[in-house]
Protein backbone atom coordinates (compact mmCIF):
# COMPACT_ATOMS: atom_id res chain seq x y z
CA UNK A 1 0.00 0.00 0.00
CA UNK A 2 1.59 3.42 -1.33
CA UNK A 3 1.96 6.16 1.91
CA UNK A 4 -0.29 8.59 0.26
CA UNK A 5 -3.26 5.73 0.34
CA UNK A 6 -2.22 5.01 3.55
CA UNK A 7 -2.59 8.49 4.97
CA UNK A 8 -6.03 8.94 3.30
CA UNK A 9 -7.18 6.08 4.90
CA UNK A 10 -5.72 7.20 8.20
CA UNK A 11 -6.78 10.60 8.15
CA UNK A 12 -10.33 10.77 6.72
CA UNK A 13 -11.60 7.02 5.58
CA UNK A 14 -11.09 5.33 8.95
CA UNK A 15 -12.57 8.19 11.43
CA UNK A 16 -15.42 8.74 8.76
CA UNK A 17 -15.98 4.30 8.70
CA UNK A 18 -16.78 4.85 12.17
CA UNK A 19 -19.00 7.82 11.55
CA UNK A 20 -20.89 6.08 9.16
CA UNK A 21 -21.08 3.12 11.83
CA UNK A 22 -22.60 4.43 14.90
CA UNK A 23 -25.62 6.02 12.19
CA UNK A 24 -26.04 2.94 10.88
CA UNK A 25 -26.33 1.23 14.58
CA UNK A 26 -28.53 4.06 15.23
CA UNK A 27 -31.06 3.71 12.64
CA UNK A 28 -31.03 0.07 13.47
CA UNK A 29 -31.33 0.43 17.20
CA UNK A 30 -34.20 2.79 16.45
CA UNK A 31 -36.14 0.52 13.79
CA UNK A 32 -35.59 -2.63 15.92
CA UNK A 33 -37.14 -1.21 19.53
CA UNK A 34 -39.90 1.06 17.95
CA UNK A 35 -38.81 4.02 19.64
CA UNK A 36 -41.26 6.58 19.12
CA UNK A 37 -39.94 9.66 17.37
CA UNK A 38 -40.90 12.21 19.93
CA UNK A 39 -38.16 10.14 22.08
CA UNK A 40 -35.55 9.50 19.62
CA UNK A 41 -35.67 10.01 16.08
CA UNK A 42 -33.47 7.94 13.73
CA UNK A 43 -30.55 9.48 11.65
CA UNK A 44 -32.75 9.61 8.82
CA UNK A 45 -36.13 11.39 10.51
CA UNK A 46 -33.65 14.17 11.13
CA UNK A 47 -32.29 14.41 8.01
CA UNK A 48 -35.63 14.73 6.04
CA UNK A 49 -36.89 17.52 8.86
CA UNK A 50 -33.44 18.98 8.56
CA UNK A 51 -34.77 19.31 4.51
CA UNK A 52 -38.27 20.00 4.89
CA UNK A 53 -37.48 22.73 8.02
CA UNK A 54 -34.28 23.63 6.24
CA UNK A 55 -35.00 27.44 5.21
CA UNK A 56 -37.05 28.22 8.51
CA UNK A 57 -33.82 27.12 10.67
CA UNK A 58 -31.56 28.65 8.50
CA UNK A 59 -33.16 32.27 8.93
CA UNK A 60 -33.02 31.30 12.76
CA UNK A 61 -29.18 30.40 11.98
CA UNK A 62 -28.77 33.30 10.66
CA UNK A 63 -29.65 35.12 13.90
CA UNK A 64 -27.52 33.65 16.40
CA UNK A 65 -24.39 33.24 13.53
CA UNK A 66 -24.90 37.14 13.40
CA UNK A 67 -24.89 37.60 17.53
CA UNK A 68 -21.69 35.01 17.33
CA UNK A 69 -19.77 36.75 14.88
CA UNK A 70 -20.26 40.14 16.47
CA UNK A 71 -19.31 38.23 20.26
CA UNK A 72 -16.24 37.62 18.41
CA UNK A 73 -15.05 40.39 17.12
CA UNK A 74 -16.01 42.11 19.57
CA UNK A 75 -13.95 39.73 22.38
CA UNK A 76 -10.99 40.23 19.55
CA UNK A 77 -11.26 43.99 19.23
CA UNK A 78 -11.29 44.66 23.46
CA UNK A 79 -9.45 41.14 24.34
CA UNK A 80 -6.80 42.38 22.07
CA UNK A 81 -6.73 45.91 23.53
CA UNK A 82 -6.70 44.83 26.84
CA UNK A 83 -3.95 42.37 26.37
CA UNK A 84 -1.74 45.02 25.14
CA UNK A 85 -2.74 47.40 28.13
CA UNK A 86 -1.34 45.15 30.26
CA UNK A 87 1.50 44.56 28.29
CA UNK A 88 2.27 48.33 28.89
CA UNK A 89 2.23 48.19 32.40
CA UNK A 90 2.63 45.54 35.17
CA UNK A 91 0.31 47.78 37.75
CA UNK A 92 -2.30 47.59 35.55
CA UNK A 93 -2.50 43.89 34.42
CA UNK A 94 -2.82 42.93 38.56
CA UNK A 95 -5.06 45.70 39.11
CA UNK A 96 -7.17 44.32 36.45
CA UNK A 97 -6.51 41.11 35.51
CA UNK A 98 -8.30 39.46 38.78
CA UNK A 99 -11.86 40.88 37.52
CA UNK A 100 -11.55 39.16 33.97
CA UNK A 101 -10.92 36.30 35.62
CA UNK A 102 -13.90 36.85 38.18
CA UNK A 103 -15.68 37.74 34.88
CA UNK A 104 -14.95 34.59 33.29
CA UNK A 105 -15.74 31.98 36.24
CA UNK A 106 -18.69 33.57 37.28
CA UNK A 107 -21.38 31.31 34.96
CA UNK A 108 -22.86 33.36 32.55
CA UNK A 109 -26.53 31.71 32.91
CA UNK A 110 -26.11 33.34 36.44
CA UNK A 111 -25.36 37.03 34.78
CA UNK A 112 -27.67 36.39 32.03
CA UNK A 113 -30.86 37.66 33.23
CA UNK A 114 -29.57 40.81 35.02
CA UNK A 115 -27.66 41.91 31.53
CA UNK A 116 -31.08 41.09 29.82
CA UNK A 117 -32.86 43.21 32.06
CA UNK A 118 -30.16 46.10 31.99
CA UNK A 119 -29.43 45.74 28.68
CA UNK A 120 -32.78 47.20 26.78
CA UNK A 121 -31.93 45.68 23.26
CA UNK A 122 -32.41 41.94 22.77
CA UNK A 123 -29.35 42.23 20.42
CA UNK A 124 -27.42 43.88 21.81
CA UNK A 125 -27.77 42.52 25.48
CA UNK A 126 -27.31 38.47 24.06
CA UNK A 127 -23.88 40.15 22.09
CA UNK A 128 -22.79 40.99 25.81
CA UNK A 129 -23.39 37.47 27.21
CA UNK A 130 -21.95 36.25 24.49
CA UNK A 131 -19.21 38.49 24.68
CA UNK A 132 -18.35 37.82 28.39
CA UNK A 133 -17.80 33.87 27.68
CA UNK A 134 -15.87 34.59 24.65
CA UNK A 135 -12.97 37.44 25.64
CA UNK A 136 -11.46 35.53 28.07
CA UNK A 137 -9.11 33.39 26.27
CA UNK A 138 -8.22 36.05 24.34
CA UNK A 139 -7.03 37.96 26.92
CA UNK A 140 -5.05 35.47 28.72
CA UNK A 141 -3.70 34.14 25.85
CA UNK A 142 -2.28 37.41 23.84
CA UNK A 143 -1.11 38.45 27.52
CA UNK A 144 0.65 35.49 28.10
CA UNK A 145 2.25 35.96 24.38
CA UNK A 146 3.09 39.34 24.45
CA UNK A 147 5.30 38.91 27.36
CA UNK A 148 6.75 35.36 25.87
CA UNK A 149 8.88 37.32 23.51
CA UNK A 150 12.82 36.07 23.16
CA UNK A 151 14.76 37.54 25.94
CA UNK A 152 17.58 37.84 23.74
CA UNK A 153 15.42 39.53 21.08
CA UNK A 154 14.28 42.12 23.48
CA UNK A 155 17.53 42.95 24.75
CA UNK A 156 18.90 43.36 21.30
CA UNK A 157 15.97 45.87 20.75
CA UNK A 158 17.18 47.37 24.14
CA UNK A 159 20.46 47.78 22.78
CA UNK A 160 19.75 49.45 19.65
CA UNK A 161 17.42 51.76 21.66
CA UNK A 162 14.21 50.94 20.34
CA UNK A 163 11.42 53.07 21.13
CA UNK A 164 8.53 50.92 23.24
CA UNK A 165 6.08 51.49 20.29
CA UNK A 166 8.78 49.99 17.85
CA UNK A 167 9.14 46.72 20.50
CA UNK A 168 5.45 46.43 20.22
CA UNK A 169 4.94 46.32 16.97
CA UNK A 170 8.21 44.79 15.70
CA UNK A 171 8.81 42.23 18.44
CA UNK A 172 5.67 41.80 21.10
CA UNK A 173 2.77 41.66 18.84
CA UNK A 174 4.31 39.31 16.41
CA UNK A 175 6.22 36.93 18.96
CA UNK A 176 2.01 37.15 20.31
CA UNK A 177 0.56 36.53 17.21
CA UNK A 178 0.25 32.27 17.37
CA UNK A 179 -1.03 32.50 21.27
CA UNK A 180 -3.31 35.27 20.15
CA UNK A 181 -4.73 32.32 17.77
CA UNK A 182 -5.15 30.14 19.70
CA UNK A 183 -7.17 32.24 21.43
CA UNK A 184 -9.34 33.14 18.87
CA UNK A 185 -10.04 29.87 18.29
CA UNK A 186 -10.89 29.28 21.65
CA UNK A 187 -13.60 32.08 21.68
CA UNK A 188 -14.99 31.07 18.55
CA UNK A 189 -16.54 28.18 19.70
CA UNK A 190 -17.14 29.39 23.40
CA UNK A 191 -19.11 32.61 21.54
CA UNK A 192 -21.22 30.42 19.65
CA UNK A 193 -21.77 28.48 23.39
CA UNK A 194 -22.38 31.85 24.73
CA UNK A 195 -24.74 33.38 22.44
CA UNK A 196 -27.44 30.26 22.50
CA UNK A 197 -26.84 30.10 26.56
CA UNK A 198 -28.36 34.03 26.38
CA UNK A 199 -30.79 32.91 24.22
CA UNK A 200 -31.86 30.05 26.25
CA UNK A 201 -32.37 32.35 29.31
CA UNK A 202 -33.77 35.49 27.61
CA UNK A 203 -36.42 32.50 25.95
CA UNK A 204 -38.64 33.30 23.35
CA UNK A 205 -39.98 36.15 21.93
CA UNK A 206 -39.25 38.89 19.51
CA UNK A 207 -39.68 39.05 15.59
CA UNK A 208 -36.26 37.45 15.38
CA UNK A 209 -35.42 34.33 17.23
CA UNK A 210 -32.10 32.32 17.11
CA UNK A 211 -31.98 28.40 16.96
CA UNK A 212 -31.64 28.05 21.05
CA UNK A 213 -35.18 28.94 20.83
CA UNK A 214 -36.67 26.85 18.35
CA UNK A 215 -34.44 23.82 20.30
CA UNK A 216 -36.53 25.70 23.35
CA UNK A 217 -39.89 25.57 21.02
CA UNK A 218 -39.05 22.22 19.47
CA UNK A 219 -38.88 20.75 22.91
CA UNK A 220 -42.07 22.36 24.17
CA UNK A 221 -43.95 20.97 21.04
CA UNK A 222 -42.21 17.26 21.83
CA UNK A 223 -41.09 17.95 17.91
CA UNK A 224 -38.17 16.27 18.91
CA UNK A 225 -36.72 15.39 15.18
CA UNK A 226 -36.92 19.38 14.44
CA UNK A 227 -34.85 19.30 18.03
CA UNK A 228 -32.77 17.17 16.45
CA UNK A 229 -32.20 18.94 13.21
CA UNK A 230 -31.32 22.33 14.79
CA UNK A 231 -29.04 20.75 17.13
CA UNK A 232 -26.90 19.25 14.07
CA UNK A 233 -27.13 22.88 12.49
CA UNK A 234 -25.70 24.45 15.57
CA UNK A 235 -22.63 21.64 15.78
CA UNK A 236 -22.18 22.05 12.23
CA UNK A 237 -21.51 25.67 12.46
CA UNK A 238 -19.20 25.43 15.80
CA UNK A 239 -17.52 22.85 13.74
CA UNK A 240 -17.24 25.52 10.54
CA UNK A 241 -16.40 28.52 12.86
CA UNK A 242 -13.53 26.28 14.53
CA UNK A 243 -12.32 24.84 10.95
CA UNK A 244 -12.37 28.48 9.81
CA UNK A 245 -10.27 29.66 12.24
CA UNK A 246 -7.72 27.17 12.30
CA UNK A 247 -7.57 27.78 8.53
CA UNK A 248 -6.93 31.11 9.10
CA UNK A 249 -4.35 30.58 11.74
CA UNK A 250 -2.71 27.94 9.54
CA UNK A 251 -2.80 30.34 7.20
CA UNK A 252 -0.80 33.36 8.78
CA UNK A 253 1.66 31.53 10.87
CA UNK A 254 2.72 29.29 7.28
CA UNK A 255 5.78 31.05 7.25
CA UNK A 256 7.00 30.26 10.66
CA UNK A 257 5.46 28.47 13.62
CA UNK A 258 6.32 25.14 14.38
CA UNK A 259 2.52 24.78 14.69
CA UNK A 260 1.36 25.23 11.36
CA UNK A 261 4.59 23.40 9.84
CA UNK A 262 4.05 19.92 8.00
CA UNK A 263 4.80 16.99 10.27
CA UNK A 264 8.39 15.28 10.06
CA UNK A 265 8.70 11.83 8.24
CA UNK B 1 41.42 47.29 24.87
CA UNK B 2 42.78 49.00 21.97
CA UNK B 3 40.82 50.31 18.80
CA UNK B 4 40.40 47.90 16.39
CA UNK B 5 42.10 44.73 18.54
CA UNK B 6 41.04 41.51 18.32
CA UNK B 7 40.04 39.80 22.08
CA UNK B 8 38.63 36.79 23.35
CA UNK B 9 37.83 36.41 26.82
CA UNK B 10 38.31 32.53 27.76
CA UNK B 11 37.29 30.92 30.39
CA UNK B 12 35.31 27.70 32.06
CA UNK B 13 31.43 28.28 32.62
CA UNK B 14 30.27 30.52 35.20
CA UNK B 15 33.50 32.50 35.29
CA UNK B 16 31.43 35.83 34.14
CA UNK B 17 32.38 36.35 30.63
CA UNK B 18 29.07 36.70 29.16
CA UNK B 19 27.71 38.90 32.19
CA UNK B 20 31.33 41.05 31.58
CA UNK B 21 29.97 41.41 27.45
CA UNK B 22 26.59 42.16 28.75
CA UNK B 23 27.98 44.68 31.10
CA UNK B 24 29.99 46.00 27.98
CA UNK B 25 27.04 46.22 25.94
CA UNK B 26 25.48 47.85 28.60
CA UNK B 27 22.44 45.53 28.93
CA UNK B 28 23.55 44.69 32.38
CA UNK B 29 24.73 47.20 35.03
CA UNK B 30 28.24 46.58 36.73
CA UNK B 31 27.65 45.55 40.22
CA UNK B 32 31.15 48.48 40.97
CA UNK B 33 33.26 49.85 38.62
CA UNK B 34 32.69 51.86 35.09
CA UNK B 35 33.05 51.26 31.77
CA UNK B 36 34.78 53.27 29.46
CA UNK B 37 34.20 53.48 25.77
CA UNK B 38 36.12 56.15 23.58
CA UNK B 39 33.45 58.58 23.24
CA UNK B 40 30.53 55.88 23.84
CA UNK B 41 30.47 53.19 21.69
CA UNK B 42 26.62 53.25 22.35
CA UNK B 43 25.97 56.67 20.97
CA UNK B 44 28.91 56.77 17.81
CA UNK B 45 27.32 55.80 14.60
CA UNK B 46 27.38 52.06 13.82
CA UNK B 47 26.92 52.14 17.81
CA UNK B 48 27.31 48.24 19.47
CA UNK B 49 27.15 44.75 17.26
CA UNK B 50 25.98 42.15 19.30
CA UNK B 51 26.13 38.52 18.33
CA UNK B 52 24.14 35.68 21.09
CA UNK B 53 24.91 32.15 21.88
CA UNK B 54 21.56 31.47 19.63
CA UNK B 55 21.11 33.07 16.33
CA UNK B 56 18.40 34.87 18.06
CA UNK B 57 16.42 36.11 14.78
CA UNK B 58 12.77 36.88 14.78
CA UNK B 59 11.14 33.20 12.97
CA UNK B 60 8.61 35.71 11.66
CA UNK B 61 10.51 37.38 9.24
CA UNK B 62 12.78 36.77 6.34
CA UNK B 63 16.39 37.14 6.60
CA UNK B 64 16.06 40.65 4.45
CA UNK B 65 13.85 41.81 7.15
CA UNK B 66 16.20 40.23 10.05
CA UNK B 67 19.45 42.11 8.87
CA UNK B 68 17.38 45.29 8.20
CA UNK B 69 15.95 45.49 11.77
CA UNK B 70 18.88 47.63 13.40
CA UNK B 71 18.75 49.95 10.77
CA UNK B 72 14.77 49.70 10.83
CA UNK B 73 14.90 50.78 14.73
CA UNK B 74 17.75 53.43 13.82
CA UNK B 75 15.30 55.00 11.59
CA UNK B 76 16.72 54.42 8.20
CA UNK B 77 14.41 54.04 5.35
CA UNK B 78 14.36 50.69 3.64
CA UNK B 79 15.04 52.17 0.19
CA UNK B 80 18.24 53.77 1.67
CA UNK B 81 18.86 51.13 3.77
CA UNK B 82 18.50 47.77 0.39
CA UNK B 83 22.26 48.21 -0.78
CA UNK B 84 23.81 47.94 2.86
CA UNK B 85 21.48 44.94 3.12
CA UNK B 86 22.57 43.37 -0.22
CA UNK B 87 26.21 44.11 0.38
CA UNK B 88 26.40 43.25 4.23
CA UNK B 89 24.22 39.36 2.85
CA UNK B 90 26.74 39.22 0.11
CA UNK B 91 30.29 39.28 2.50
CA UNK B 92 28.75 36.77 5.06
CA UNK B 93 27.79 34.27 1.69
CA UNK B 94 24.05 34.14 1.69
CA UNK B 95 22.73 36.13 -1.24
CA UNK B 96 20.46 34.60 -2.90
CA UNK B 97 18.65 33.73 0.71
CA UNK B 98 17.00 37.44 1.11
CA UNK B 99 13.40 35.93 1.10
CA UNK B 100 14.14 32.82 3.36
CA UNK B 101 12.80 32.09 6.13
CA UNK B 102 15.19 31.41 9.02
CA UNK B 103 13.60 28.19 10.20
CA UNK B 104 14.69 26.94 6.40
CA UNK B 105 18.24 27.60 7.50
CA UNK B 106 20.98 25.40 8.90
CA UNK B 107 22.53 26.26 12.23
CA UNK B 108 25.36 28.04 10.44
CA UNK B 109 23.36 30.16 7.74
CA UNK B 110 21.23 31.09 10.70
CA UNK B 111 24.45 32.18 12.57
CA UNK B 112 25.48 34.30 9.45
CA UNK B 113 22.47 35.99 9.53
CA UNK B 114 22.55 36.96 13.16
CA UNK B 115 26.44 38.34 11.99
CA UNK B 116 25.00 40.19 9.26
CA UNK B 117 22.75 41.97 11.56
CA UNK B 118 25.07 42.83 14.13
CA UNK B 119 27.44 44.31 11.30
CA UNK B 120 24.80 46.33 8.74
CA UNK B 121 25.39 49.41 10.87
CA UNK B 122 28.94 49.18 10.73
CA UNK B 123 29.71 49.21 14.63
CA UNK B 124 32.85 50.46 16.02
CA UNK B 125 32.26 47.50 18.82
CA UNK B 126 31.32 43.87 18.10
CA UNK B 127 30.36 41.70 20.95
CA UNK B 128 30.22 38.15 20.44
CA UNK B 129 28.83 35.42 23.10
CA UNK B 130 30.43 32.41 22.19
CA UNK B 131 28.59 32.42 19.02
CA UNK B 132 29.80 29.25 17.55
CA UNK B 133 29.29 26.83 20.35
CA UNK B 134 26.45 25.20 19.15
CA UNK B 135 27.76 24.45 16.09
CA UNK B 136 29.16 21.48 14.07
CA UNK B 137 33.41 22.14 14.36
CA UNK B 138 33.38 22.15 10.38
CA UNK B 139 30.73 24.59 9.98
CA UNK B 140 32.68 26.47 13.31
CA UNK B 141 36.18 26.48 11.42
CA UNK B 142 34.77 27.98 8.38
CA UNK B 143 32.75 30.65 10.50
CA UNK B 144 36.05 31.86 12.25
CA UNK B 145 37.69 32.18 9.14
CA UNK B 146 34.37 34.45 7.67
CA UNK B 147 34.57 36.47 11.14
CA UNK B 148 38.50 37.63 10.68
CA UNK B 149 37.86 38.34 6.97
CA UNK B 150 34.72 40.51 8.12
CA UNK B 151 37.02 41.95 11.08
CA UNK B 152 39.74 42.67 8.70
CA UNK B 153 37.75 44.53 6.24
CA UNK B 154 36.01 46.57 8.91
CA UNK B 155 38.75 46.87 11.31
CA UNK B 156 36.00 47.19 14.07
CA UNK B 157 37.01 46.72 17.98
CA UNK B 158 35.86 42.55 18.79
CA UNK B 159 35.40 41.14 21.86
CA UNK B 160 34.84 37.61 21.68
CA UNK B 161 33.34 35.30 24.56
CA UNK B 162 34.72 31.87 23.94
CA UNK B 163 35.40 28.12 26.01
CA UNK B 164 37.71 27.30 23.58
CA UNK B 165 41.31 27.38 23.45
CA UNK B 166 41.67 26.73 19.74
CA UNK B 167 39.37 29.24 18.91
CA UNK B 168 40.44 31.92 21.14
CA UNK B 169 44.26 31.31 19.68
CA UNK B 170 42.90 31.33 16.12
CA UNK B 171 40.84 34.29 16.24
CA UNK B 172 42.36 36.63 18.30
CA UNK B 173 46.14 39.10 18.99
CA UNK B 174 45.13 38.85 22.68
CA UNK B 175 43.49 36.69 25.05
CA UNK B 176 41.94 37.36 28.74
CA UNK B 177 41.76 34.49 30.49
CA UNK B 178 39.08 34.56 33.37
CA UNK B 179 38.28 31.89 36.25
CA UNK B 180 35.14 30.94 37.46
CA UNK B 181 34.01 31.38 41.58
CA UNK B 182 34.74 34.79 41.96
CA UNK B 183 34.88 35.65 38.29
CA UNK B 184 38.27 37.35 37.81
CA UNK B 185 41.17 37.77 35.49
CA UNK B 186 43.50 35.21 35.77
CA UNK B 187 46.11 36.29 32.54
CA UNK B 188 46.08 38.89 29.71
CA UNK B 189 47.89 37.57 27.15
CA UNK B 190 49.17 38.53 23.99
CA UNK B 191 49.04 36.16 20.38
CA UNK B 192 51.77 37.52 18.17
CA UNK B 193 50.44 35.91 15.02
CA UNK B 194 50.25 37.69 11.93
CA UNK B 195 47.30 38.25 9.78
CA UNK B 196 45.66 37.17 7.67
CA UNK B 197 45.24 34.18 9.07
CA UNK B 198 43.76 30.54 7.40
CA UNK B 199 42.98 27.71 7.78
CA UNK B 200 46.78 26.32 7.31
CA UNK B 201 47.18 28.44 10.56
CA UNK B 202 45.60 25.37 12.27
CA UNK B 203 48.20 23.09 11.32
CA UNK B 204 51.29 25.42 11.92
CA UNK B 205 53.53 24.50 14.59
CA UNK B 206 53.39 28.08 16.11
CA UNK B 207 50.16 27.82 16.25
CA UNK B 208 49.96 24.82 18.39
CA UNK B 209 52.90 25.93 20.80
CA UNK B 210 50.70 28.85 21.52
CA UNK B 211 47.41 26.36 21.84
CA UNK B 212 49.31 24.83 24.52
CA UNK B 213 50.82 27.66 26.65
CA UNK B 214 47.60 29.35 26.75
CA UNK B 215 45.98 25.86 28.26
CA UNK B 216 48.63 25.57 30.51
CA UNK B 217 47.86 29.10 32.02
CA UNK B 218 43.82 28.09 32.07
CA UNK B 219 45.11 25.14 33.98
CA UNK B 220 47.01 26.90 36.46
CA UNK B 221 44.38 29.66 37.19
CA UNK B 222 41.79 27.49 38.17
Amino acid sequence: MSPAWREWIGRIAAPAAVGVLMLVLWEALVRAERIPPYILPGPVLVAETLWTDGPSLLGSLLVTLRITLAALAAAILLGGALAILFAQSRLLERCLFPYAVILQVTPIVSIAPLIIIWVNDTFLSLLVCAWIVAFFPIVANTTLGLNSADRNLVALFRLYRASGWQTLRLLRLPAALPFFLAGVRISGGLALIGAVVAEFVAGTGGAETGLASRILEAGYRLEIPRLFAALLLLSLTGIAIFAALSWLSQRLLAHWHESALPEEE
Amino acid sequence: MEAGAFVSLLGPSGCGKSTLLRIIAGLVPPSEGRVRRAGDARDADGGIGFVFQEPTLMPWATVRENVYLPLRLAGVARVAAAGRIDAMLGAVGLRGFETVYPRELSGGMRMRVSIARALVTEPQLLLLDEPFAALDEITRFKLNEDLLRLWQERRCTVVFVTHSVFESVFLSNRIVVMTPGPGRVAADVAIDLAYPRDAALRTDARYTERCRAVSRLLAEAR
